[in-house]
């Protein structure tokens, strides 16, 4: 199973050499902070609009931080640029607090629709 | 992240130290990367066990969180936000002057970073002062404000349209329950902006004494990796505490 | 790069991980083998330390009266010290920190962990954390239960709670810093050649387990931080009068702390997946099944905490729902269980005492897992909730699964860490009496719980006695059979090294050098040319022929 072996070619990270090390243009970075400013001045004038029902407030103002979130890691953290494993682990982790969330509610909003006092 | 372990012979010069147990700089640089992934991946965890508890108790009392929100500075908020996200801009540009070898640069915009972060967190000391001055910290002290107490009042009915005393005693107690977490959340926040501009400052004295080898690229990397995430905490926090209803 | 894997040989033995001696080259190690050592010593202290503890309990309860302990919440305190001594200071890291701190970086071919500095740093986390559990112990010790269910725990308790909280707490970041340097590990640290199912099935269940230590010990962190809050300053945040729901608690705790039973059992699947192919001398069954049966379990086992909280006032749908992913849990535990037994198939069985430790964790862990799916039937549940029938449901897998497992995989491997072969009559001795002893403790349990006894009570009514003396007397074997190790594996570190690379002739890079290995493990660089478990039917031949040799 061990082999004398005097090189590292075969090392399965030798393709990260250009991810890990990909420069990104100033340019790039403003306009990403650009539109997390306009993101930002959206958020409080969707704050400020009457959208009907406090639940499209909400969805909002969460659509609108995610979008800015993703930018953030997307550019900012570099995951855009990356290997696909930093895209599981970000994505993961969200799905996993989604999940602690889904089920989290999924107790307090069925409790009472059997009509049974405690269950 | 010390390196006196290390048998290359251009140690020390502009090229990055390999430590003895890795085999390339390649494998070095993946592997500090992943494991600040992995570390924000159980902080996200960590605050989504925060998150679950708002959600929670926001759904069971959703006028008691809009009162309690109300008396939070929007303004103040997106200020902050402001500055938080003008700080990770400058963070990233910290990032890609180490991977461009500017030092100067790397000093520049660390301290950048740290005025930012330490701006943010003046800010918000004078936020909480504000608040407790207002009897809106939780405990023995917290008083709910007369008009507050009205509105939940008049939202405190019970399937017979009348009057429900214990409706009421949970809005009141919810409304205090927003403080609780806004104040844990944002103490914890706060907690993670001043380590962070502690180890941005440390790294910016690293850097002008040219203590790093390979101007720190994989060192600055994850620490910018860290500051982002402590941002993105706050981009989905000024949403939750200070825009509801 | 092979300048840096060279290792310095002196005139006599080869120098070896454990040649430097001095106090401070131990305390301040970031060999990987070195903190497996740290580990286990630590994790025996309090392995013995909880150990007491039951054997008080269990003496207490001979007798259907209160008369060994005080009072009842002497007896409180003891059950309570007993679960957050054993679960957070010994089940938690035992496997990970001893066997995998050791053996991972051999297994894949590599110097060291990724992160060797912050390997030691978990060590003194816990050690932390641990120390101020013993205080706890020493000044009265806590009377919630290792659960600390609230309101109890926030308003009631007179007892050291935010203590064990912060305690908890902090052993917390020690089993995440083990977590993700596992992880990183096994994707930036693989030999040359090490695919990912080339990996032994040891990696694959520690990987399973390194992610559910990073994404559930979080949770479990801020629930005891919110615990210790509430009880501080009386927040509200789980008390209903100020509109708290104790509830919320349950939940955040269980979201971590039933995938903790998954850290605590998936390292065991790790040890048994390697002991069963090298003692049947038969390459293991559905390798691949038995890799993703253990990542299987790590998602899976995040869908299924409300199963802990069926009486407790959660909605009957949501209990529905966690009822049936309960029982989809089971299905890749079964897939384990049903390879492992393939893999004996027609093998040629070998009798040693990792075998023997192994056999005994394979029929223990599936009466524990078959009862798991009792207790997952809302219905069953309802009636058997907080008795013995759930006691011995768990100790069934804590100490039928991951401890045989751990015994089993400290003898597998203790001619590999110490370089020294111990006693095989003893060993297989100790292997007997620890599986005889556990059956005959925890066995009447479950006829204790179905019958109606609750657990947590120091007093109980006569007709349950006849049932409690044996489960006391089997206790008393068991305490045997776990003492015994002790004695005739320190006593063979008395003689020179006589194990040589590969006692049992097994397959796997740990197996192919010195023991004790060297402190860089490997001479030159490694490249890994097939798949793990090599163990050929011609060569399973050769060695039932000559199996006399190995069991003298």
């Amino acid at each position: 199973m061990q082999h004398h072996h005097q090189s590292s070619q075969l090392h399965q990270s030798a393709e990260a050499h250009e991810q890990s090390h990909h420069v990104i243009a100033v340019k790039t970075y403003l306009m990403i902070y650009l539109a997390l400013m306009l993101l930002l001045a959206l958020t409080v004038g969707a704050y400020f609009l009457d959208m009907g029902s406090h639940q499209i407030n909400l969805a909002v103002a969460m659509t609108i931080a995610v979008v800015k979130a993703v930018l953030i890691v997307l550019f900012f953290m570099h995951v855009y640029y990356s290997a696909p494993l930093t895209w599981i682990t970000a994505v993961g982790s969200l799905l996993w607090v989604g999940l602690l969330l889904a089920f989290l509610l999924a107790d307090y909003f069925s409790r009472g629709w059997l009509d049974i006092l405690g269950k | 992240m010390q390196a006196s372990t290390s048998t290359l012979p251009d140690a020390g010069t502009g090229r990055q130290i390999l430590l003895s147990h890795f085999d390339d700089l390649d494998q070095q640089h993946l592997s500090s990367n992943l494991g600040m992934w992995f570390f924000l991946v159980s902080e996200v965890m960590f605050f989504s066990g925060l998150i679950g508890a708002y959600a929670v108790y926001r759904a069971l009392s959703p006028v008691a969180f809009e009162r309690a929100s109300g008396h939070m500075d929007l303004w103040v908020g997106f200020f902050n936000t402001l500055v938080l996200l003008t700080s990770s801009l400058t963070m990233a540009l910290a990032v890609r002057c180490s991977q461009i070898g500017d030092n100067r640069g790397i000093v520049r915009y660390l301290i950048a970073t740290a005025v930012l972060g330490t701006v943010f967190l003046g800010v918000k000391g004078f936020e909480w002062k504000q608040e407790i001055d207002h009897h809106l910290l939780p405990g023995p002290h917290f008083v709910v404000p007369a008009e507050d107490a009205e509105a939940l009042r008049a939202v405190s009915v019970g399937t017979d349209g009348q009057f429900d005393p214990v409706k009421y005693a949970r809005n009141l107690g919810h409304f205090q329950m927003m403080f609780v977490l806004y104040f844990f959340m944002t103490g914890v926040h706060a907690f993670h902006m001043i380590v962070g501009v502690a180890a941005v400052l440390i790294f910016a004295v690293l850097a002008q004494i040219r203590w790093f080898s390979g101007y720190g690229t994989t060192q600055i990397e994850v620490l910018g990796l860290y500051w982002h995430f402590v941002d993105v905490v706050w981009v989905f926090l000024y949403p939750l505490l200070y825009l509801i209803g | 790069m092979s300048a840096s894997a060279h290792a310095r040989r002196d005139d006599g033995r080869p120098a070896d991980y454990l040649s430097d001696t001095s106090v401070a080259s131990w305390l301040l190690t970031t060999d990987h083998k070195r903190v497996g050592i740290l580990y286990m010593l630590s994790v025996t202290l309090f392995f013995f330390v909880g150990g007491v503890i039951a054997g008080l309990m269990r003496l207490e309860l001979m007798t259907p009266r209160g008369d060994v302990m005080s009072t009842p919440d002497a007896y409180n305190r003891m059950f309570t010290m007993h679960g957050v001594i054993m679960i957070f200071f010994f089940l938690v890291p035992a496997i990970p920190g001893v066997l995998g701190n050791f053996l991972l970086p051999l297994m894949i071919g590599a110097r060291d962990l990724a992160f060797p500095k912050i390997n030691l740093l978990s060590w003194y986390v816990y050690m932390i954390g641990g120390v101020m559990g013993v205080w706890i112990l020493v000044y009265g010790g806590v009377d919630t239960g290792w659960t600390f269910y609230t309101p109890f725990s926030t308003m009631y308790s007179n007892t050291y709670v935010v203590t064990a909280a912060v305690a908890v707490f902090i052993t917390g970041f020690s089993s995440i810093l083990t977590g993700l340097n596992f992880i990183v590990t096994v994707h930036t640290m693989r030999a040359p050649g090490m695919t990912w199912f080339r990996l032994p099935l040891f990696v694959w269940s520690h990987y399973a387990t390194a992610l559910i230590m990073v994404l559930g010990t979080p949770v479990l962190a801020i629930s005891v931080v919110l615990i210790g809050l509430e009880r501080l300053f009386q927040f509200g945040i789980f008390d209903p009068k100020l509109g708290g729901d104790p509830i919320l608690f349950q939940h955040l705790f269980w979201f971590y702390s039933h995938p903790a039973v998954y850290i605590m059992v998936l390292p065991g699947f790790a040890v048994i997946s390697e002991i069963i192919p090298c003692f049947s001398r038969r390459p293991i069954f559905g390798y691949r099944f038995i890799a993703f049966a253990s990542v299987a379990i790590a998602i899976f086992g995040f869908l299924v905490w409300g199963h802990h909280m069926f009486v407790s006032g959660q909605s009957m749908y949501a209990g529905a729902v966690f009822s049936i992913l309960s029982f989809l849990v089971a299905i890749p535990s079964a897939i384990k269980v049903f390879n492992w037994t393939a893999t004996l198939y027609k093998g040629s069985l070998r009798f040693d005492t990792p075998m023997l430790y192994a056999m005994g964790f394979m029929g223990l862990f599936t009466i524990g897992g078959l009862t798991g799916l009792m207790l997952a039937s809302l219905a069953i549940d309802v009636h058997v909730h907080d008795t013995y029938f759930v006691v011995a449901h768990f100790h069934y897998i804590m100490v039928g699964g991951t401890t045989m497992a751990y015994l089993g995989g400290v003898h597998f491997w203790w001619p590999k860490i110490t370089g020294r072969t111990y006693s095989e009559l003893w060993g297989k001795l100790s292997a007997l009496l620890v599986f005889v002893g556990f059956n005959l403790t925890f066995f009447p349990q479950f006829l204790l719980g179905y019958l109606g006894m609750p657990r947590r009570y120091f007093e109980y009514r006569p007709e349950f006695q006849v049932l409690n003396v044996m489960s006391t007397a089997g206790a008393s074997i068991l305490a045997v059979g776990f003492v015994l190790p002790l004695f005739y594996l320190l006593l063979s570190l008395r003689k020179a090294p006589d194990a040589g690379p590969n006692p049992w002739g097994a397959t796997g890079l740990e197996w192919q050098v010195e023991s004790p290995p060297t402190t860089h493990n490997f001479h030159e660089p490694v490249l890994v040319t097939c798949g793990p478990y090599m163990y050929s039917p011609e060569e399973a031949e050769r060695e039932y022929a000559s199996q006399h040799v190995h069991t003298a």
